[in-house]
């Protein structure tokens, strides 16, 4: 049987990944991956504690997580797809009109 | 032992994948990486014997949500994207603080252990089937988020045909 601590261990793995991507990229597409990565990295967790803890909850939590993150996608890349429009970058540095 | 093994190359395939996603120049290759990632945690939650989450982690995520992601991609035009820097310079700052998030999550489950146990055991959700079991706590318990994830997603249909519209010269 493997230990539920494994499985919280490479949670964090992926999560810190994610944060890392999120950083130190600057494509704004690979940003949103990076949080994307991040939402599964949670997923990881939840379900593992849903199977070890035997209790449902964690996995209905899991399912409102793929139902935002899908909400989330639609969104961000439609405001990806309009700011390109207006400034025909990815790269969020080029980004900076409301800079003060 | 075997389930070890499952788990050390899930486990491997999953950090070598997120690595992959985030370090590639180029975006279609990222989303690609992606794909086989969410693959990759969609049997490692068959392997947590939780196969209507599978499903829809492989239809939602590696069928909708990367799907879209591809098409933003190929619609954007990012050829002088690919000569620029692939990181910001200031690199070892985020690589120190997403360190940092990992030795705090680490230090607080390395002496993790499970103590409570639910009415739901494997043989329960074996005989009543996993989707079942999952769909009568959906709607009992969660009916009221469940009516406010229909909303969301009805927000998230206005807002992204709204956002991504051609605006009218008037």
């Amino acid at each position: 049987m493997v230990p539920l601590n494994w499985y919280l261990m490479l949670s964090a793995a992926v999560f810190s990944i994610g944060v890392f991507g999120f950083l130190t990229r600057r494509n704004i597409i690979i940003m949103f991956m990076s949080v994307e990565l991040m939402l599964n990295a949670v997923n990881i967790s939840l379900v593992a504690f849903s199977h070890y803890l035997q209790d449902l909850r964690g996995q209905v939590l899991v399912f409102f997580i793929v139902t935002v993150a899908a909400a989330e996608a639609a969104i961000g890349l439609a405001i990806i797809i309009a700011l390109f429009r207006n400034k025909a970058t990815a790269h969020v540095d080029d980004m900076n009109e409301m800079k003060g | 032992m075997l389930p070890k093994l499952f788990f050390g190359w899930f486990a491997f395939a999953i950090i070598a994948l997120s690595v992959l996603v985030i370090t590639r120049r180029n975006p279609v290759h990222s989303v690609m990486w992606m794909l086989l990632l969410f693959f990759q945690i969609a049997s490692m939650y068959l392997f947590l014997n939780a196969e209507f989450i599978a499903a829809i982690q492989v239809i939602v995520y590696a069928g909708a949500i990367l799907v879209l992601f591809l098409f933003v991609v190929l619609l954007l035009n990012l050829r002088e994207e690919l000569l620029a820097n692939r990181f910001i310079n200031a690199w070892p700052v985020g690589l120190v603080f997403a360190g940092a998030i990992f030795a705090g999550t680490l230090s607080a489950v390395v002496a993790f252990v499970p103590n409570f146990s639910g009415q739901y055991t494997v043989d329960v959700i074996n005989r009543e089937t996993h989707t079942k079991a999952l769909g009568q706590l959906l709607y009992t318990d969660f009916l009221f988020p469940f009516e406010i994830a229909s909303l969301i997603l009805l927000i998230a249909i206005i807002g992204a045909i709204v956002l991504a519209k051609k605006r009218m010269r008037s």
